[in-house]
């Protein structure tokens, strides 16, 4: 079956439909041929789905409808508006716009007729294709997972719409054509809109499989125009709503003073003081800390304040000290003895090592760090008095865990159980672990209260009890032949483990190996041809988890910092060295575009007095970065001034170029956060700091002059979240030591360690 | 400080009779009791500035400001800032996409508004100085000095 293919329709139509997307020449769109394939998606009601979407299914005419839902993701009214659910968390990213305008995109949908909703919790229908369909929004992958199978659905979409049409006119579908939400017979001039259709649409059974057109030369109409997110306007009046501002009837609050020490549970529990509160309702002992019950938000932090609980002394994270740590992570790096988990290997690394005319090494810290969401965390809870039955609501990176964390609290199953997806307040990690603490507080205390309860975390409380970036000790190996070429690689990471910590259900299937704690060791577009990553995670007792950016923000910083070192030792500068580690493939074609435009940006070459410029290149998931940093430093104080940040993306197709403008100038800012200042200790198992006066991010004073370009390539969309945020520490490392001839080889670079590397070069003799 | 009381506050140009523990801070009666949940909880201790209200025409933080010391003040919040959401500072803000996650931004926006009440046409310099108490953890930082700029120049 061949129709007149949109990408036609759309040349035919003049300059105001064309790409913006220049990099490569718009090939002559061919024709699109449309297949019904066996494995065509079933179309109508499916299990689970909310009330929108239960009308018409199989065959049936849907004349007396007026609505008609063409697939789990699509419903369209009688007066033309579309419902598009959104699978993804809204966490500041811009995913609950991203997903429904692809789909709209091919759809051929009038964007002004877009409503968006929420998809329910259903992993099945709704999980991302990237991480085994679990509905877990995370690794800046929600783009670039469900671009295929979101641009498939709206193509069935439109194709379902145009086979009615050519049904009811009794006419060839090849004849019709779409534009914005209305079907053509163009040599007629006869049109009707997609909700005019709605009255005699005929939904078949089965879902054609429908041949997308390749990004290499798709026309797109929304994608790539910036069209603004659906989530902005009510972000600044008031009226966004985040799982913090949920009220219900009867609803109390609740706080809990939580185990210090992952896996402490409480001994002893002095409440007096609490319950002298007034307002306070009732303590409930759980099995992690001592919640409180009470009549306002202010009465429940100031009884948990007078609680005194002692706590049992049997977990292993007691006598944990982040002080210490590194020397006992620096001892395991350095064991040959101690074999780790292989996460990426190529040739014979230990060979190739033994061949190389010299090996040079280097070693490479990270501290804790806190996501410091801006949102504490937080959920609410109505639990049927039976406890057979709870509604809940709450902002999380995985609408599923969510539910089944609650199912499991409460021993009740995952049907019984009412998901509200909300605005998350921030993510960056912290609200996608399996076993959804933060919402399942609430399930447990609604229980206890036989009513409505919305817990609350202080901010301390999310401090004390943050689940953080490992601490890390990266070691690296590098063999070069006689001609100073670099033959062999040999990375070690000893960190936390993160991924069994934070994912117990996605470590069982990994075989050991902490994703997490691991990407950023891979260097995909250096031709290294023998090389080995291997991760020794350690089980340390400490809470950890996923961070915007997860290994790569320390890997990379190892990786890049040891490549200028190496740059530096063979007199070679490091922009031409990282040009002459490229391998010849498209992915590095990229990658040198990228690096090349940072340094023209930047004015590389030019010396500046009194500043120094560090570069560093990253292949994030296939997003090809650079960055360049522009410093000085406060010899007196050992502060580091960021001047200006040059920065190149390349994320293949760019949905929406402005936000991933956006979202660079915010990973910049997070990994400025995480070079300079970003510090979590721990003595005795417990976290020291409290608050933002003691973890201090950045504010608007401490920002460099940031220049982004955004690099269009027409390849599949890759990841654009969180992908510059590596770049930043490594890139200011390298700065530092172009003006001062000193390393900085720890994450965070604070003042006190710079002051002390310099006293410490300044000592050396010469 | 361990028995509640009653008090009058003026919250957006409307008197509300209040009672709650004298230290509670007027943030939780803002979103708990009066529903106003615009202004956000961040810190509890003015470091964040995600709370800012402005209290008799200045901005200030609620988690600091106990209703014992606002009788016969006056608290404007987000929701009360403009009438259709068409203050300068809100047009802007859409129009320089400023929001991400979204949560500090009532408090940014009140801090703004209190920045070009007192100062209209501010310097690049004076806006990064005078916002830098309020933390946006998604960064959107330089938009933000975007929206101000703009609102400076477009708004009323």
């Amino acid at each position: 079956m061949k129709i007149k293919a949109k990408g036609e329709r759309r040349k035919a139509e003049g300059s105001d439909h064309g790409s913006p997307i220049t990099d490569h020449a718009v090939a002559n769109a061919g024709r699109r041929r449309f297949m019904v394939g066996a494995a065509g998606l079933t179309f109508g009601v499916a299990a689970g789905l909310p009330d929108l979407l239960k009308s018409t299914g199989g065959t049936a005419a849907a004349a007396a409808a007026k609505s008609v839902t063409v697939n789990p993701w699509v419903s369209l009214a009688a007066d033309g508006t579309v419902t598009i659910l959104s699978p993804a968390a809204e966490m500041g990213q811009g995913s609950r716009t991203a997903l429904p305008l692809i789909l709209a995109d091919e759809m051929d949908a009038d964007w002004s007729k877009v409503q968006i909703v929420p998809a329910p919790p259903n992993d099945k229908l709704y999980g991302n294709p990237q991480f085994r369909y679990l509905q877990y929004t995370a690794g800046s992958a929600t783009v670039t997972g469900y671009f295929n199978n979101v641009r498939q659905f709206g193509a069935q979409v439109r194709y379902v719409l145009m086979m009615n049409v050519a049904r009811q006119w009794r006419v060839p579908i090849q004849e019709l054509t779409t534009r914005s939400g209305v079907v053509y017979r163009d040599r007629t001039e006869q049109s009707i809109s997609y909700g005019e259709i709605v009255a005699f649409a005929q939904i078949p059974a089965e879902a054609p499989e429908i041949e997308l057109e390749p990004v290499s030369t798709a026309q797109f109409r929304l994608i790539g125009k910036d069209v603004p997110r659906v989530d902005v306007a009510g972000k600044t009046n008031g009226s966004a709503r985040y799982s913090i501002d949920v009220q219900v009837p009867g609803m109390i609050y609740g706080a809990i003073l939580r185990e210090p020490v992952d896996q402490a549970s409480p001994d002893r529990i002095d409440d007096a003081a609490a319950r002298a509160v007034e307002g306070v309702i009732g303590i409930v002992p759980l099995p992690y800390g001592v919640g409180v019950l009470a009549e306002t938000p202010w009465a429940a932090f100031k009884a948990k304040n007078a609680l005194k609980v002692t706590w049992k002394r049997g977990a292993r994270g007691w006598g944990y000290s982040s002080e210490k740590a590194h020397a006992g992570f620096a001892a395991i790096a350095g064991d040959p003895a101690m074999r780790g988990v292989a996460w990426e290997t190529r040739g014979d690394v230990l060979a190739a090592m033994k061949k190389a005319a010299t090996v040079f090494e280097g070693e490479y810290r990270a501290d804790y760090a806190y996501h410091a969401q801006m949102e504490p965390l937080n959920s609410v809870a109505a639990v049927a008095p039976a406890g057979d039955a709870a509604e809940i609501w709450c902002g999380t990176q995985s609408q599923t865990i969510a539910v089944t964390a609650v199912a499991k609290a409460l021993g009740i199953p995952e049907s019984r159980i009412k998901f509200n997806d909300m605005l998350l307040g921030g993510g960056f990690g912290r609200r996608g672990n399996r076993d959804g603490e933060f919402v399942v507080d609430s399930a447990l205390m609604s229980k206890a209260a036989g009513r409505p309860v919305k817990v609350m975390w202080t901010r301390e409380d999310d401090v004390h009890a943050g689940r953080f970036r490992p601490l890390y000790v990266n070691r690296i190996r590098a063999g070069l032949d006689a001609s100073g070429r670099l033959v062999a690689w040999h990375h070690r990471v000893v960190s936390d483990n993160v991924l069994a910590y934070a994912d117990p259900v996605r470590f069982k299937v990994s075989k050991g190996r902490d994703n997490i704690a691991m990407r950023g060791t891979e260097l995909p577009t250096y031709a290294l041809p023998d090389r080995l990553a291997e991760g020794l995670s350690q089980a340390t007792g400490m809470r950890t988890a996923p961070l915007r950016a997860i290994g790569v923000g320390q890997n990379s910083f190892a990786n890049e910092v040891f490549i200028d070192e190496l740059a530096a030792k063979l007199g070679t500068d490091p922009v031409q060295f990282r040009l002459g580690l490229l391998d010849k493939t498209p992915r590095a074609a990229r990658a040198r575009h990228a690096i090349e435009e940072v340094a023209r940006m930047a004015d590389w070459g030019r010396k500046r007095p009194g500043r120094g410029l560090g570069v560093a290149y990253l292949d994030y998931s296939g997003s090809q970065l650079a960055g360049i940093a522009e410093v000085s430093v406060d010899r007196a104080s050992g502060a580091i001034k960021v001047h200006n940040f040059w920065c190149t993306i390349d994320c293949g197709i760019a949905v929406q170029p402005d936000n991933v403008i956006a979202q660079t100038e915010s990973s910049i800012v997070y990994g400025l956060g995480l070079a300079l200042s970003e510090r979590i200790t721990i003595e005795d198992g417990a976290v020291k700091q409290s608050n933002f006066f003691d973890y201090q991010v950045p504010r608007m004073r401490d920002l460099p002059e940031m220049h982004i370009k955004l690099i269009q390539t027409r390849n599949h969309p890759t990841g654009a979240g969180q992908m510059a945020t590596p770049l930043v520490p490594s890139a200011i490392s390298n700065a530092v030591f172009q003006l001062t001839g000193v390393r900085l080889r720890q994450q965070p670079m604070l003042p006190g360690r710079v002051q002390l590397a310099l006293a410490e070069a300044a000592s050396r003799p010469a | 400080m361990s028995q509640k009381i009653t008090t009058t506050l003026t919250v957006n140009g409307q008197r509300h009779t209040v009672t709650a523990l004298p230290d509670t801070p007027v943030l939780w009666v803002l979103r708990e009791q009066l529903k106003l949940t615009g202004t956000k909880y961040g810190c509890g201790v003015g470091q964040c500035g995600a709370c800012t209200v402005h209290i008799d025409g200045k901005p200030n933080y609620a988690c600091l400001n106990a209703i014992k010391d606002l009788a016969g003040k006056s608290v404007t919040t987000i929701e009360g800032l403009s009438p259709d959401s068409n203050h300068p500072l809100q047009i802007a803000w859409n129009a320089e996409q400023v929001p991400q996650c979204g949560y500090c931004q009532s408090g940014q926006i009140m801090r703004a508004a209190g920045l070009l009440s007192g100062n209209p046409r501010p310097t690049r310099e004076e806006i990064v100085h005078y916002m830098s108490p309020n933390i946006c953890r998604c960064g959107t930082y330089i938009r933000i000095v975007r929206a101000i700029e703009r609102a400076a120049k477009e708004g009323a």
